[in-house]
């Protein structure tokens, strides 16, 4: 690890890539102060900043950090599970410099005061920048609105009710025509609740063969198709967390194009993984929403090219074996993901679907520009928050070695390529495999 | 002020709402009102004017000010005052009504005040009845004599509305109050805004001509008037705003946000009040600042001009 003299970096020989702007070059980048003082392709050609600790990249991609937007912890309620500084330290292994946290804790975060605990308690453990969502209805209820106006103030950067939908339209109305009044950003689950009531699969053959109770596809893309209209009759700015099925992607594709505030974001198993994952059994694959038909999975893939889907997250939600170690239908859904949430989302790139800048754009500057968040940019003057990445290399997931407290990956075993090999957040180093 | 007698002063024999009303009768109504306010202020306040009409108040709903404000302009002009307070049963409102107004009717009243929970009971009794009939509240409809108040008290420190920027700032959606002062005060030429959160602005509410702020401050911004409104204990709790103590932070009216107003605005306010809700107490008290009071003196005057101009047409 690199401690930088004088609140200098010099990176040199780097491969410069900027989501923001395309921009995809050699060259060096210097960091000062926790910022970007300069970038450019003949920095440090003529004259070297004034004692500087160097970094050579050796042609590596010097890119912004991610900005993971969907991240469970178990802070506060379930430390056991996660922590903010459990989940940070696989954060910066994984390339993350921002967590965009869900408010699913024990307390749930519907108050001013514990926006005020997440963003403290992040300061004094978390290796990453933690940024709090707060709850859209008290205690995640789905009954009465929060004080977005006061929570929004306290620092809360997006409001949702995590992985619940809410199911009653005239408190989504409320709160929707509510939030527009601050200008906040809702984030909604779309699922119906009571059609995926006890379900741990899709519905489908294989669900059938293996005899677990499912809901079927269309339980995703009707409650989609409901938000829409509401953001239509409310003005707010909607963005759907997660979505994994076409015919979502088809409805968000079709209120794009009619102008309307809605975004939408996949998760990187969403992207990777189908149904059949499953295999016999296979707990650590039990997600929400349960993984799809292989159609659906493509159509994933699809709509990050196309740019219909906006950001890839990693809906890192840590289990314990206690929870995960049950039969199937019993076990809790989720899979841990800071870590893979880079390599996962390179698959799009060695596949030949998207380029590298495009897909790195869904981590960085889209995020940034949704959530109304300083970085996910090279530009000068921005936060040094910064990758150095190795896209090429070849890496085995290991659940054994993951930095989470919590290892349920769905991902154990598999092959992907893309590295990270140094994390920077305000120009402090806080990961090194050089 | 000293029109003669006869001549009528309203349009109907009916006062139902704003609506229907031109700004000529609303300066006689306003000038008439004022011989009434220094009738007030007299030792003598009572005339013989309505002397043998009977007067009924029939309010759906609990009010303190609008019935005993009626109850007192019809003795001042000394009529027989009744008060009815009604209370009803939610499954049968409309043969409830409309079997009160039979039962009212054969008792022969001259005038009829009314305030009821519905849209359109007024206009709907006014059709069963022979009487006049008053609005003094239906639904989230119409308030027509608590504009016409409102008006009065305006004109009494600005002189005329035209131009004047009025801020209604709170629940829109269910006042009756915003409703009829923002149909008056565009009418006779002053620049209404409403400020409001969203869950309490009504839907296309800028069809009515106003400009609408979700902004306090920017709302307040150069106003001439504030009018604050009351918001309804029930809806506090999470249906349309989330906390008391979050929308007093945004849009309760304190020293903060009337700085944004235009120096020596004046503050208004319906009755009654919710103190540190929508309105903080040391604005509210402050008699440099705040018509409250005087809002009260001139609804009582200007509703016995009410009364004067309806008799004229009676006989």
């Amino acid at each position: 690890m690199i401690t930088a003299r004088n609140g200098r970096i010099a990176f040199r020989n780097a491969r410069l890539l900027d989501p923001a702007t395309g921009m995809d070059i050699k060259g060096g980048l210097l960091v000062e102060n926790g910022r970007i003082a300069d970038i450019g392709p003949r920095l440090f050609n003529d004259a070297e900043p004034r004692d500087p600790e160097v970094i050579d990249c050796r042609g590596l991609v010097l890119a912004p950090g991610l900005i993971d937007c969907r991240v469970f912890t178990g802070e506060p309620g379930a430390e056991h599970r996660e922590s903010l500084e459990s989940a940070s330290a696989a954060a910066a292994v994984g390339g993350v410099t921002s967590m965009i946290v869900m408010p699913n804790t024990d307390p749930v975060i519907d108050e001013p005061s514990l926006v005020d605990f997440i963003l403290r308690r992040a300061q004094a453990t978390a290796k990453v920048r933690v940024l709090p969502c707060a709850a859209l209805t008290k205690g995640m209820a789905g009954e009465t609105m929060t004080e977005i106006g006061l929570l929004k103030e306290a620092g809360a950067i997006a409001f949702t009710d995590g992985d619940r939908s809410v199911a009653n339209a005239r408190v989504l109305r409320r709160a929707l025509a509510y939030a527009a009044t601050f200008e906040a950003l809702v984030i909604s689950h779309a699922e119906d609740p009571e059609l995926v009531k006890g379900a741990s699969a899709t519905e489908g053959e294989f669900a059938t063969r293996l005899g677990l109770p499912a809901a079927p596809a269309l339980a995703e893309a009707m409650m989609v198709e409901r938000d829409i209209r509401l953001v239509e009759l409310t003005g707010a700015r909607l963005h759907f967390g997660q979505i994994s099925t076409r015919a979502s992607l088809d409805v968000i594709a079709a209120a794009k194009a009619r102008g309307l505030p809605v975004t939408c974001g996949v998760a990187a198993h969403h992207l990777t993984l189908n149904e059949l994952d499953v295999g016999a059994y296979y707990t650590f694959r039990k997600v929400s929403p349960p993984l799809r038909s292989e159609a659906d999975r493509a159509a994933m893939a699809e709509g990050v090219a196309s740019g219909v889907i906006d950001v890839i997250v990693s809906s890192h939600e840590p289990q314990g074996a206690d929870t995960k170690r049950q039969p199937f239908a019993t076990a809790a859904a989720g899979t841990v993901g800071l870590e893979t949430l880079l390599p996962a989302a390179l698959s799009l790139v060695h596949d030949g679907r998207a380029t590298l800048s495009h897909v790195l754009k869904t981590m960085t500057a889209t995020p940034a520009r949704l959530f109304g968040i300083p970085g996910g940019t090279l530009a000068k003057g921005a936060p040094a928050d910064l990758i150095l990445l190795d896209p090429d290399e070849p890496i085995v997931v290991d659940a054994e070695k993951l930095h989470s407290r919590a290892r349920n990956t769905a991902f154990d075993g598999r092959r992907f390529f893309g590295k990270v090999r140094a994390t920077f957040v305000g120009g402090v180093q806080v990961f090194d495999a050089r | 002020m000293t029109s003669p007698a006869t001549a009528p002063i309203l349009p109907s024999k009916h006062l139902l709402g704003i609506d229907g009303l031109s700004p000529l009768h609303v300066i006689a109504l306003l000038d008439l009102a004022e011989t009434y306010v220094v009738q007030g202020r007299a030792l003598d306040k009572k005339t013989a004017l309505l002397r043998g009409r009977t007067l009924i108040n029939l309010f759906f709903e609990s009010s303190t000010r609008t019935q005993s404000s009626f109850e007192l302009a019809g003795k001042r002009l000394g009529a027989d005052v009744m008060n009815m307070s009604v209370k009803t049963s939610s499954v049968s409102k409309g043969e409830t009504l409309l079997d009160t107004a039979s039962t009212l009717n054969a008792m022969r009243p001259d005038i009829l005040v009314v305030r009821h929970q519905d849209a359109g009971a007024a206009e709907l009794l006014s059709r069963k009845l022979d009487c006049s009939v008053i609005n003094a509240g239906d639904g989230a409809h119409e308030h027509p004599t608590q504009a016409l108040l409102d008006a009065l008290t305006i004109r009494r420190h600005r002189g005329s509305f035209e131009g004047l920027v009025v801020a209604i700032c709170g629940d829109v959606l269910h006042s009756r109050v915003a409703r009829s002062n923002l149909r008056l005060l565009s009418m006779m030429g002053a620049r209404v805004r409403l400020v409001a959160p969203r869950t309490l602005l009504p839907c296309e509410a800028d069809r009515f001509g106003v400009e609408i702020y979700t902004d306090m401050k920017q709302g307040l911004a150069g106003a001439d008037i504030v009018m604050m409104l009351r918001l309804q204990l029930e809806r506090m709790a999470g249906a349309f705003v989330p906390s008391t103590r979050e929308y007093f932070r945004f849009y309760g009216l304190d020293r903060e946000k009337l700085a944004h107003a235009k120096p020596g605005a004046l503050v208004m306010h319906p009755g009654p009040m919710n103190r540190g809700v929508e309105i903080a107490s040391d604005i509210a008290d402050d008699v440099q600042i705040s018509l409250i009071s005087e809002q009260v003196e001139m609804g009582v005057a200007l509703r016995m001009a009410i009364l004067d101009a309806l008799a004229r047409g009676m006989s």
